[in-house]
């Protein structure tokens, strides 16, 4: 068994309905299952970028890039595994919080630059943002004070400088 | 009605003509009836079918037999879910198809309407590419995409789904769109080091072997395969699709390799130290279980897919593009290597295990087909179903072209036969096309006889019958202790009085000695088709043969001399 590991793959697609079927359908087929999924459309709307976390292994990722290329609607996939770009994502976190916890969140949200949404009596609000090992920080940091919903968006990614984005 | 405006399903129709479309297969259907009745006074000729299966065949037998796309209509619903068999077929073998199919009015899609299917959904694994009108001015360049999706690079098919409200709607044909293709058109071409690499392998190979693929017959390559073969000294192997790329009757040809392929290709697979695959995809009929394939030769692959490289095989060398301008750069480039011992041990090879069979006694299916396919003469048609016979007539079936041999191989779609014969005989109204079917098959979709019968096409139809689905049989009688489960055809009809209803001409044949004449009289009777029943020794099986799991030297040649005795030796 080959290992699996967890790919970035960016895709500039058409702006039609059914092309996400027909690249999850792809995903599908190769068994690679899809961590987190971003579709919204691109600079100009005829078109739409994805960027899709998803885990399998390498040999198999090789393939399934070609064959999401030859999809008419696909403009262009590649992976991003080995690229230094920049990631972003953004999580909401609900905490169960009594008030004598407070502060002690608090803090620790401001260390990692989490905006405070929400506050009641039993729960406080986080919103993190940053590359996907500072929202998986964070949420190990407020494990201890039960997470009562998390919401991530999915990683979105941006290549440096003015080099384009593939 | 304006005089400058057009339904839009005119229009479709209208482009399908100026592309040099001239039959529609299919059969109409509530949702599908504006496009028929664009069709009334259209120069396009409907072929009325009998079941959407059929046509999509029909359209694929087409496409194979002329190199033009074969085009369907049909409608909504399980008119359009019939006819994925035969997309699926197209798509696994590449065959460029367009299919339209009828749809729910627009405001009806998506609400369970009467003979509503999400086509487009259920289309999606199967094509090459699919579209629903939503906007009846997009028709006309809708068709003009599909038709280049289908035929452009490796081609494939192409479904169009068409609300009924979109297809008669008017619109103003003067009004063209422009193709609008951002992903879809970049061919490659052959890089001047794949090619250098290449000749450079070729050159030093010892004991190189071709095998010939679909590629090679889509790109219209066969003239360059030959000089490549003759220049080198290269022996070829051609694919169960590649058949004809390279003339069977050539001195370098091995016929078929894989699963049922000749001893001598097989041995020279095993045996090589180089395989150059050109258009071929390393099918698991072929290579079996990848790691265990052909180890010790190096690998060449030549293609226009780059999903294709590497798929099975990894390949020391790849050769993008297509085929024939690749053939035609590398060429030049070449130096023939020594190859003059390798040719001498393939000939031995040849000598020692050819593909035999016997003519006295019970009839052979193996003895019917090489003698039709002899009577016929290297210029016929042949087309089959899938089977034990398929594999016979791949055995002794002599093709010379790549246009000439039309057979489900991917897809492996019984019911293939019949429809795809009546396609390419319309293709080529002049050729000889005859058809060889399993009785299992044929059943599948002989109501085509119908279709066959009206349009008076002079098709020759063998049924190789052994009241058994005879592949299946094969494999339970040699790898599952003879237990026989769901093979036995008992109460198949009598063939000749079946074609008899449908007014064609029958034949039985059961003797081995009734078969010249019987043929004789076959191939003189001019008036429409006519079917050919052979009933055939029940319990033959199709060697040689590379049990699954098994590498192709570990073929069994010939059938074992006592019964069930494979699984011991």
């Amino acid at each position: 068994m080959e290992q699996s590991k967890k790919h970035t793959i960016s895709l500039n697609v058409s702006n039609k309905p059914g092309v996400l079927t027909r690249i999850a359908l792809v995903f599908a087929r190769r068994g690679f299952n899809i961590d987190s999924l971003v579709v919204s459309q691109g600079l100009t709307p005829e078109f739409s970028r994805m960027t899709i976390e998803a885990t399998g292994s390498d040999k198999t990722l090789h393939l399934m890039l070609t064959q999401l290329n030859r999809l008419v609607d696909v403009i262009h996939a590649v992976d991003h595994a080995a690229d230094d770009v920049i990631q972003r994502e953004l999580a909401l976190f609900k905490v169960n919080c009594t008030p004598d916890k407070r502060t002690e969140i608090l803090q620790i949200s401001d260390t990692f630059r989490g905006q405070t949404i929400d506050i009641g009596d039993d729960t406080i609000t986080v919103q993190i943002t940053g590359n996907s090992s500072k929202v998986d920080a964070f949420s190990k940091m407020m494990a201890p004070y039960g997470i009562s919903e998390l919401v991530r968006t999915g990683k979105v990614l941006m290549s440096r400088g003015s080099e384009a984005t593939a | 009605m304006p005089a400058n405006m057009k339904t839009s399903a005119e229009v479709m129709l209208d482009v399908l003509y100026e592309n040099g479309v001239r039959h529609v297969f299919g059969i109409p259907g509530g949702n599908s009836i504006p496009i028929y009745d664009a069709l009334t006074n259209h120069p396009l000729n409907l072929i009325l079918t009998r079941h959407e299966q059929g046509a999509v065949h029909m359209a694929d037998g087409y496409a194979r037999a002329s190199g033009k796309p074969g085009v369907v209509c049909v409608t909504s619903g399980p008119g359009a879910t019939n006819t994925l068999t035969g997309i699926l077929t197209a798509m696994m073998d590449s065959v460029p198809i367009i299919v339209i199919t009828g749809q729910a009015v627009t405001p009806n899609i998506g609400l369970d309407a009467f003979q509503e299917a999400d086509i487009l959904g259920m289309s999606f694994p199967a094509v090459k590419h699919s579209y629903m009108i939503t906007d009846p001015q997009d028709a006309g360049r809708i068709v003009r995409e599909a038709l280049h999706i289908a035929t452009s690079g490796r081609p494939g098919p192409v479904l169009i789904d068409v609300p009924k409200d979109i297809s008669a709607a008017l619109i103003d044909p003067s009004v063209e769109k422009k193709r609008n293709l951002p992903g879809f058109g970049d061919i490659p071409t052959a890089s001047e080091e794949s090619l250098e690499e290449a000749a450079a392998l070729m050159k030093r190979a010892t004991r190189p072997v071709i095998m010939a693929g679909h590629g090679v017959i889509l790109s219209n390559a066969a003239e360059e395969l030959t000089a490549l073969a003759e220049k080198m000294a290269i022996p070829v192997t051609t694919t169960l699709l590649g058949k004809g790329s390279f003339p069977d009757t050539h001195e370098l040809c091995l016929g078929m390799p894989g699963m049922h392929g000749t001893a001598y290709a097989n041995k020279a697979l095993s045996g090589s130290d180089l395989i150059i695959c050109i258009g071929g995809r390393w099918d698991d009929r072929i290579t079996g279980i990848p790691e265990k394939f052909c180890p010790h030769a190096r690998k060449i692959h030549f293609d226009i897919d780059p999903v294709e490289i590497g798929k099975i095989i990894p390949v020391e060398c790849a050769v993008l593009g297509d085929a024939k301008a690749s053939l035609t750069k590398l060429l030049p480039m070449l130096e023939a290597g020594d190859t003059s011992r390798w040719l001498k041990q393939i000939d031995r090879w040849k000598h020692d295990y050819p593909l035999k069979y016997r003519k006295e006694g019970k009839l052979r299916a193996q003895h019917i087909i090489e003698e039709l396919a002899d009577m016929a003469g290297t210029e016929a048609i042949a087309t089959t179903d899938v089977g034990q016979h398929q594999m016979w007539a791949a055995h002794f079936v002599k093709s010379t072209k790549g246009c000439n041999w039309i057979t489900s191989g991917g897809a492996g779609t019984m019911g293939f036969g019949l429809p795809s014969a009546i396609g390419a005989q319309l293709a080529r109204p002049e050729a000889t096309v005859f058809s060889i079917v399993g009785d299992g098959s044929f059943q599948m979709t002989l109501c085509e006889l119908a279709t066959a019968a009206v349009n008076n096409l002079p098709i020759k139809v063998l049924i190789i019958n052994n009241r058994y689905l005879g592949m299946v049989r094969q494999w339970q009688h040699l790898f599952f202790e003879d237990r026989l489960t769901g093979v036995d055809l008992e109460g198949n009809p009598d063939f000749v009085k079946l074609a008899s209803a449908y007014g064609i001409k029958g034949f039985r044949v059961k003797r081995s000695s009734d078969v010249r004449k019987t043929l004789k009289a076959a191939m003189d009777w001019n008036k429409g088709p006519c079917l050919i029943e052979a009933v055939v020794e029940r319990h033959d099986n199709v060697f040689p043969m590379v049990p699954a799991g098994a590498t192709l030297d570990e073929m069994i040649i010939e059938a074992p001399r006592r019964k069930k005795s494979v699984e011991e030796d």
